[in-house]
C-alpha cells in the first residue's frame, strides 16, 4: 500500500491534528511500512463474520429508573471553560 | 526490617493487631522514597487510609489510566493534566470496600501505545533490576513498582494487547490478565474497547488471585460487564499439576533461545509434578498482530476523538474557531506515538479502506478466537513465552522503528484478541516469562498452572 505525505496531511486534519512537513513525511514513512507488514491480512480469504468482541455481548438492559449521578458542579470541576453553570466552547463557525 | 514480608503474612499479622499500621506506612514511604529516581508512581498519593478488614491497608497502586476519585488521572498522556476524576472506577471502588490504600497512579505508555514504556508524557520508568532496562508496558511503572518494593504491595493494571504481560515478564514479576468482560471497565481511561481488561501485577500468583478475587465479577455501569459472580480464586492455588499442556509450536518462532529454554525447562517441571503436554498448533497466529494494530488503533482513534481541551485535562486560550481550537490543543497534547496511532486507525476505518482493514481484520480475529477454541477441546491450558525477547535495553529501543515495535507484541496478541484469561510467571531466569493462557472465563485454570510451576520453579 502506497500512501504519500499529503494523504498523511489529510488523514491527520480529519483527526484533527496539525503536523508539520517533516511530521507528515516520518509518519509517511512509517505507516507505510506498517501498512506493507499488514498486507498479510489480505493473503488470507476469510468470510468469516467479523467479531467486533471477542465475546458476544447481550444487550445490557436495565429499568429505566432515575438513579444518582454526579453533580453539575462535578461535571464542571475540571474545566476551565465554564459560564453560568454550562461548558463555554470555542466558536464554531 | 520487619516489614519486609508477603502479602499473605502483612493479612495475617493484620488480623491477629500485629502490625502497627502507621510504623508500617512510614517504612512503606521511606522504602518508596528509594525508587523515586526510577519514575514508577507518576503521582503519590497522601496514603491515608483507615484500615479494615479484608486488605487492611494494603498498599494498591493504580495505573495511571484508571479512574481515582480526587487524585489526577492522566493515562500517561499529557492531554489529560490537570484531569482530577469525580468518581472511582469500579474496580478501585472494590478495592477501597475491601480495605486496600490506593498509594498513588502507575507511569505507562500515553493511553497504553507502546511495549516498553517509553511513550510517557511524564518520564520513562526504569526496570529495578538494571536502570539501563525498560520495564516493559504499557504497565511499566506497574511492573517495576511491584518487583521494585520489598514490602507487602499489589498492583492495579491493564491490558489491550499484552500491557500486563510484558511488564510482568521484563520485570520479573506476575502479570494476570483475566478474559474480558470478568473485570468491570467503568472508569478506565479506554484504549480500545472491545480489547481493553483491568488486571493485575503482583510478587507471586497468590497476590494476583487474590486481587482478582477483590476486582471481578458483574458491573452494571459497564455494558460488556459479563454476569459473573463474584469468586475467591485463591482457592484455586493448591489444585497442583495434574492438566493437559497445549504448547502452540507457532510461539517458538524467533524467540530468545534464553527464553525458549526457560519455557522448556518449566514445561518439563509441570510434566514431572504430573502435567501432560502435547504440541498444538494454533494456525491464524501470523494474521494476529496485523489484526490486532488494526482493530486496536482504529478503536483509539475514535476513543481519542473526545480529548478537545473543552471539558478536563489540557486547556487552551478560547481562540478561533472550534476546529481551529481543537487542533491546536490536541496537537500539543498528544505524543508522537499517540498521533501516529491516530492516524494509522483513521485511516483504516476511512471510506474506501474500511473493508479491506478494520472489517477483514475482525473476520480474522474471528479465526483466532475459533483457533483457540479449538485447541482448548483437547487441553486445559497453554503453555508458551511471554515475550519473544528478554528486557532491552533503551539504547536499543531506540533504533527500532514503530512497526519492529509493535512486532514484539506477536506472542501476547493472539489472547487479547479472543479475550480468553493468561498469566505470566517468570521462570527460572527471572527476565523469561512463562505465559499460561486459558479458556474463556477460565481463570482458574491459569491461576492453578502458574501457582503450581511456581512453587517447584
Amino acid at each position: 500500500m502506497k500512501i504519500d505525505s499529503d494523504t498523511i496531511k489529510h488523514i491527520a486534519s480529519l483527526a484533527r491534528l496539525n503536523i508539520t512537513a517533516a511530521e507528515a513525511r516520518q509518519y509517511q514513512k512509517d505507516i507505510e511500512e506498517i501498512l506493507k507488514a499488514f498486507e498479510i491480512l489480505n493473503s488470507m480469504p476469510s468470510e468469516s463474520e467479523p467479531s467486533f468482541q471477542p465475546v458476544p455481548v447481550e444487550a445490557a438492559l436495565r429499568e429505566d429508573e432515575k438513579e444518582e449521578c454526579i453533580s453539575r458542579d462535578a461535571a464542571l470541576s475540571n474545566t476551565k471553560h465554564k459560564e453560568k453553570g454550562f461548558f463555554r466552547g470555542p466558536r464554531v463557525v | 526490617m520487619k516489614y519486609n514480608i508477603s502479602v499473605s503474612e502483612f493479612i495475617r499479622k493484620s488480623e491477629n493487631g500485629g502490625i502497627d499500621y502507621d510504623g508500617f506506612m512510614s517504612a512503606f514511604r521511606e522504602e518508596l522514597s528509594k525508587w523515586k529516581g526510577h519514575n514508577f508512581l507518576r503521582l503519590t498519593g497522601d496514603m491515608s487510609c483507615q484500615p479494615k478488614k479484608g486488605l487492611y491497608g494494603l498498599p494498591v497502586s493504580v495505573k495511571d489510566c484508571i479512574c481515582v476519585k480526587g487524585m489526577e488521572s492522566c493515562a500517561g498522556s499529557k492531554i489529560l493534566k490537570g484531569y482530577v476524576p469525580p468518581f472511582d472506577a469500579t474496580a478501585v471502588s472494590r478495592v477501597k470496600d475491601e480495605g486496600g490504600n490506593i498509594i498513588g497512579k502507575t507511569n505507562q505508555d500515553e493511553f497504553g501505545f507502546g511495549t516498553f514504556s517509553t511513550n510517557s508524557g511524564y518520564g520513562v520508568p526504569k526496570n529495578p533490576h538494571d536502570k539501563e532496562l525498560a520495564c516493559g508496558g504499557s504497565s511499566g511503572g506497574s511492573g517495576g513498582l511491584t518487583a521494585a518494593l520489598d514490602m507487602p504491595h499489589i498492583s492495579l493494571a491493564e491490558s489491550t494487547g499484552g500491557s500486563i504481560t510484558a511488564p510482568a515478564a521484563f520485570c520479573g514479576v506476575v502479570g494476570l490478565t483475566p478474559s474480558y468482560g470478568l473485570v468491570s471497565r467503568y472508569g478506565l481511561i479506554d484504549y480500545a474497547n472491545s480489547l481493553d481488561k483491568l488486571g493485575t501485577i503482583a510478587k507471586n500468583v497468590h497476590d494476583a488471585a487474590l486481587m482478582l478475587s477483590v476486582i471481578a465479577g458483574h458491573d452494571g455501569m459497564d455494558m460488556t460487564s459479563l454476569p459473573a459472580q463474584r469468586q475467591n480464586y485463591l482457592q484455586h492455588i493448591d489444585g497442583g499439576a495434574k492438566m493437559k499442556i497445549g504448547v502452540p509450536k507457532e510461539y517458538f518462532l524467533n524467540v530468545d533461545d534464553e527464553i525458549e529454554k526457560n519455557v522448556w525447562d518449566a514445561i518439563k517441571k509441570l510434566e514431572s509434578e504430573g502435567a501432560s503436554y502435547t504440541e498444538i498448533s494454533l494456525p491464524h497466529t501470523k494474521y494476529s498482530l496485523a489484526a490486532y494494530y488494526i482493530i486496536a488503533t482504529s478503536e483509539a482513534s475514535t476513543n481519542l476523538a473526545r480529548y478537545c481541551g473543552m471539558r478536563y485535562g489540557l486547556h487552551g486560550k478560547l481562540e478561533g474557531n472550534s476546529n481551529e481550537y481543537f487542533s491546536n490543543i490536541r496537537s500539543e497534547g498528544f505524543g508522537q506515538e499517540a498521533k501516529r496511532r491516530i492516524i494509522l486507525g483513521t485511516f483504516a476505518r476511512m471510506s474506501g479502506y474500511r473493508e479491506h482493514y478494520y472489517i477483514k481484520a475482525m473476520r480474522i480475529r474471528t479465526l483466532v478466537i475459533e483457533d483457540f477454541k479449538r485447541a482448548f477441546k483437547g487441553v486445559d491450558v497453554i503453555a508458551a513465552p511471554s515475550m519473544p525477547v528478554l528486557p532491552p535495553k533503551f539504547s536499543d529501543i531506540e533504533k527500532l522503528t514503530p512497526l519492529q515495535q509493535y512486532q514484539m507484541d506477536v506472542l501476547t496478541v493472539p489472547a487479547n484478541l479472543a479475550g480468553i484469561p493468561m498469566i505470566s510467571v517468570p521462570c527460572k531466569n527471572k527476565f523469561a516469562g512463562l505465559h499460561i493462557l486459558g479458556n474463556h472465563m477460565q481463570e482458574g485454570s491459569v491461576i492453578r498452572a502458574a501457582a503450581a510451576y511456581e512453587a517447584i520453579r
